[in-house]
């Protein structure tokens, strides 16, 4: 592993701001500086900052801190009662261990599984090395994206909770050099077009503190995610909906994908054809076609298309029953 | 030696002449006087090129690589911080900043009970407890364990003296090669603790993080659940 400085600042105001690489988990950083793919100099120690609280504001949304850890937040009596899609999101994923490690904040920076990425020694990626290519495509990419994708990256954005927290509309606290602003979770994530190093919003020095998630009061959600291991595994295929159901109606519909685009993927075409329409098979089979319409697979991954498909189909059939 | 780390009886480290120990982190004692004493020997500075983070000098933990003489040199904190493992206090100040507390553990003090199994976060061989929850050590920084206790399988039980998750899974057999044992019975015991469910399921759930190549499976659960419903008994 290449050797770093290691500094742990005691405060958010000495901690935003810095030039060096923020660690908390570990669990996505430790692994990709081991295989030298990340190479900070510094790192910055952020698990001592006051950001590990989960609390209720009087908007009724919920202000979850960047340090709470993944597992407290799964069980946390507020989340399993008012997002039970984020609890079942966050259980779905990595392994108990992991998710005692794992944190808000670094879940939703975690990278890529594709395996080109992760080894420096194979062909192309031009999200580890730009220019260098994309040795996915004409190579192994049957975990990789079918949405979002572009000529120069097909990686997959690994996670769940950043699914749940996309269905969600969750909003991202951040305190940087110039002070304090939030993003909204829709507007966090890049799609890699050519530029597949430039993964999201964030400018240099910025920390994350918080993700809020506004009311979901009376809403049914489901987390279904479905891949080749019934545990400790990625998604090949996943879905987060909420919904708000009226006499039979969909009043409100948030449809998120995992494990089938190069980021955590809102189908707004998806809950277009569900707004409105009877909760029927009907409506979610024409949400779920919507959802796929623009899919662009390759050859190994063809089959995701009509797997995502019915993903969406069988969690709106779960949410609603 | 009087300030031997003790090591369980019938084991002695292959590979040493009688001239040679490994080098030791030797626990702080109460007063905090006792400092690093480390010796140079042939398995630990062969150890320090694949682990590539440990530190060999008859002086005090020195802070450059010698591995890889042009990175940046480590600044030894100016505060002394120490980490509680099995009850016992190690002082890390000096240590090498990449390295993960699985090395540590396995390589600096010899507890090698603690299993290197993939080194990714991928198996869980390595689990240990870090302030009582189950983690993966070869995941974690060994610097940022200061000020936290951990408890490794060492810590668990002892051979004259089982936890009864160590003594559930001898009945039970729930395991063969015993490479993926302990990191087993560390995850077995912290869910304990743990909100799971009654199922199982729940079980198979809780304890995905553990792979074991040999399927003993069925076993590992049926030692859980007879604890589990020990614990519920008792």
């Amino acid at each position: 592993m290449h050797n770093f400085t290691y500094e742990q600042p005691q405060s958010i105001e000495k901690a935003a701001g810095s030039s060096g690489r923020f660690i908390a988990g570990g669990t996505t950083l430790v692994d990709l500086m081991k295989l030298g793919v990340e190479t900070p100099p510094v790192l910055v120690d952020v698990t001592a900052l006051p950001l590990a609280q989960v609390e209720t504001l009087p908007t009724g949304a919920l202000l979850i801190g960047a340090m709470v850890r993944n597992s407290d937040l799964a069980h946390h009596p507020v989340v399993l009662e008012q997002y039970p899609v984020l609890s079942q999101a966050l259980l779905s994923g990595a392994s108990p261990q992991l998710r005692n490690m794992a944190t808000t904040g670094g879940n939703l920076l975690q990278r890529t599984r594709c395996p080109y990425f992760r080894d420096p020694t194979s062909g192309g990626c031009n999200k580890r090395n730009p220019g260098s290519g994309c040795a996915a495509i004409d190579g192994h990419h049957r975990m990789m994206a079918i949405l979002g994708t572009s000529e120069h990256c097909i990686a997959t954005h690994p996670s769940d909770m950043c699914v749940a927290m996309m269905a969600l509309e969750a909003v991202i606290h951040i305190e940087g050099a110039k002070g304090k602003r939030t993003i909204a979770i829709g507007d966090f994530y890049k799609l890699p077009s050519d530029t597949p190093h430039i993964e999201n919003a964030l400018e240099s020095g910025d920390l994350i503190t918080h993700v809020e998630l506004p009311p979901a009061s009376g809403t049914k959600q489901a987390y279904l995610k479905l891949r080749d291991r019934a545990s400790y595994e990625f998604a090949l295929a996943s879905a987060a909906v909420v919904v708000r159901i009226d006499g039979g109606h969909i009043r409100f519909a948030r449809v998120a994908m995992g494990g089938v685009g190069t980021r955590p993927w809102r189908s707004h075409e998806a809950e277009a054809m569900l707004t409105g329409k009877a909760a029927n098979s009907a409506a979610f089979t024409s949400a779920a076609q919507a959802a796929l319409a623009h899919a662009k697979p390759h050859p190994e991954n063809e089959f995701k298309v009509e797997l995502a498909k019915r993903c969406v189909v069988r969690a709106l059939k779960t949410a609603t029953a | 030696m009087a300030n031997e780390p003790k090591r369980p009886t019938g084991l002695r480290p292959t590979g040493l002449r009688d001239d040679q120990q490994l080098v030791d982190l030797e626990p702080i004692s109460d007063d905090g006087s006792k400092t690093f004493n480390g010796q140079l020997s042939r398995r630990t500075f062969l150890s320090s090129l694949g682990a590539a983070s440990l530190v060999a000098g008859a002086a005090p933990l020195s802070v450059a690589s010698p591995v890889s003489p042009n990175a940046a040199v480590t600044d030894a904190p100016a505060v002394a911080k120490a980490v509680l493992i099995n009850g016992k206090s190690y002082d890390l100040t000096g240590l090498e900043t990449r390295v993960t507390l699985l090395d540590l553990l396995r390589e600096r003090l010899y507890l090698t009970g603690t299993k290197k199994g993939c080194d990714h976060g991928q198996c869980g061989a390595c689990t240990v407890h870090v302030n009582g929850r189950r983690v993966n050590s070869c995941l974690t920084l060994a610097v940022m364990t200061a000020g936290k206790e951990v408890t490794t399988i060492e810590g668990l039980g002892q051979p004259e003296n089982l936890h009864p998750m160590q003594a559930a899974f001898v009945e039970h057999d729930g395991y063969q090669c015993g490479y993926c044992t302990s990191g087993q019975i560390m995850s077995a015991v912290a869910l304990l603790k743990e909100p799971i469910g009654p199922t199982d399921e729940d079980v198979k759930h809780a304890m995905a993080g553990n792979i074991c190549r040999c399927g003993t499976y069925p076993n590992i659960v049926a030692a859980v659940k007879q604890v589990r419903s020990q614990s519920r008994v008792s």
